[in-house]
């Protein structure tokens, strides 16, 4: 297959099966906040600095700055959108809610997915892992503190997180 | 900037060497992302053709173990390098150099042989590849060569892969049963950032290996035959007389990450450092 022009994607966003077409260039952050409507993923510095824009791609934690929209046929995406089931907020989320970890908010759905991606892999992770699993996401509130409390609260509450 | 840029995404692998054959240099390969990505971005890299090769049957992301050598295909994430139990049993200092690379996400996305292609002076697995003597394995319609991690890398981005090959994977001869290995790296933060220097030391009963990266155009080795480094008992002088000789070859700039004088001292530091490691490494199993 090879397409000079827009590509057909069709791909799982948190849980329904999206089609769009999208030129080459065109990254899976921008196709999801202007095409799918789902502004929830942030974009900040669009090169993989500050994990603003990370989601899970089947499972693991991206930034979505860095992949390509039309790499991710038949691929399953999480955003931010996603993590929430019947109106309730996911145990991570309401874990940020209780520690207080959001100033400004703009990196909060980043650091949300990460912690979801770490805890899904380690559910009692230290404070050094939290710290690791998190070196990817900048905060320019440097509200890292509170943040890092919310993904322990989230773990010792015994989270269960799914990818 | 605009210009057209087209996407394949070849099945078969005869299929891929096809859109090479087309547009040659005009085309970029395309595995994790991560580097790719942003260079369109910032147009550093301006291709006509993107080929992924995530979907290559014949290009599975796998690392297998054979005729004593550990091949890691072109598709292996680093994330899947860093928990594999057999390259933590045989390459730690790769480990330990992969687990540097950028944050979870990053790893999560790039390859191996993403990060030697790429070429940058600080490619982070470049010094411990190079410490363990790597090489990287090129197809093409032409055949495969298999070609040392040495002469692989030319300068800053610069490589010497054929416009019609495809780095399928990285080979790794295993190290004999008494080696230590360590890898280090100097930055100014944790996560996301790029090395001020980086070295990678390798040493077994005799020989003793050492590379360094982002101290010169490309990452270099350097090794030490006579035994003076791999011999617990030699004088710290003697030992600092062949380091010294390592880090002259080194011939770092200075930039915002660091000056031409302070790279040096640390090699040099970091070098004596990292030996010591290995060594304790070596003689611990």
């Amino acid at each position: 297959m090879t397409e000079m022009t827009e590509t057909t994607v069709t791909f799982t966003v948190n849980g329904a099966v999206r089609t769009i077409k999208v030129f080459p260039r065109t990254t899976l952050l921008d196709a999801l906040r202007w095409q799918v409507g789902l502004t929830g993923t942030k974009k900040c510095c669009a090169e993989g600095e500050c994990g603003a824009c990370t989601v899970l791609l089947d499972g693991r934690a991206v930034n979505s700055c860095l992949v390509l929209a039309v790499e991710v046929e038949d691929a399953a995406v999480v955003t931010v959108e996603g993590l929430a089931t019947a109106g309730h907020l996911s145990s991570v989320q309401d874990a940020f809610l209780t520690e207080g970890a959001i100033q400004c908010g703009f990196c909060i759905p980043g650091m949300v997915m990460a912690a979801h991606a770490l805890l899904a892999e380690n559910s009692r992770p230290s404070e050094a892992e939290v710290r690791e699993g998190l070196s990817g996401n900048l905060c320019r509130c440097a509200g890292y503190q509170r943040i890092v409390q919310a993904v322990l609260l989230a773990a010792a509450d015994g989270a269960t997180v799914e990818r | 900037m605009s210009h057209s840029l087209g996407y394949a995404r070849p099945r078969q692998l005869a299929e891929a060497f096809d859109v090479l054959e087309e547009f040659g240099r005009d085309a970029s390969l395309l595995a994790g992302g991560t580097d790719l990505v942003v260079g369109l971005r910032n147009g550093r890299v301006a291709p006509r053709m993107i080929v992924d090769l995530k979907r290559i049957s014949g290009l599975h992301p796998v690392i297998e173990e054979r005729e004593g050598r550990v091949s890691i295909s072109a598709r292996t994430r680093l994330t899947d390098i860093i928990t594999d139990p057999r390259i933590q049993d045989h390459f730690p200092a790769l480990v330990e150099a992969a687990s540097t690379v950028g944050s979870v996400q990053i790893r999560n996305r790039a390859t191996l042989t993403g990060n030697i292609c790429n070429a940058s002076p600080a490619a982070d697995t470049a010094p411990a590849l190079l410490a363990y003597g790597a090489d990287v394995v090129l197809i093409s319609r032409r055949g495969t060569r298999i070609v040392p991690l040495e002469e692989f890398l030319l300068g800053p981005r610069h490589t010497n892969i054929g416009a019609d090959e495809i780095a399928a994977a990285v080979e790794i001869p295993q190290p004999a049963a008494r080696t230590g290995s360590r890898f280090a790296r100097l930055t100014r933060r944790r996560g996301v950032d790029l090395a001020t220097i980086s070295l990678c030391c390798v040493v077994g009963s005799r020989v003793t290996r050492f590379a360094y990266g982002a101290v010169g155009p490309k990452p270099f080795a350097m090794s030490d035959e006579s035994g003076v480094l791999a011999d617990p008992e030699s004088s710290p002088e003697a030992r600092l007389e062949v380091l010294h000789g390592f880090v002259a070859q080194a011939t770092p700039i200075s930039d915002l990450r660091g000056g031409r004088q302070y790279r040096h001292a640390m090699l040099l530091a970091l070098s004596q450092r990292v030996l010591r490691a290995a060594i304790a490494r070596r003689d611990r199993t």
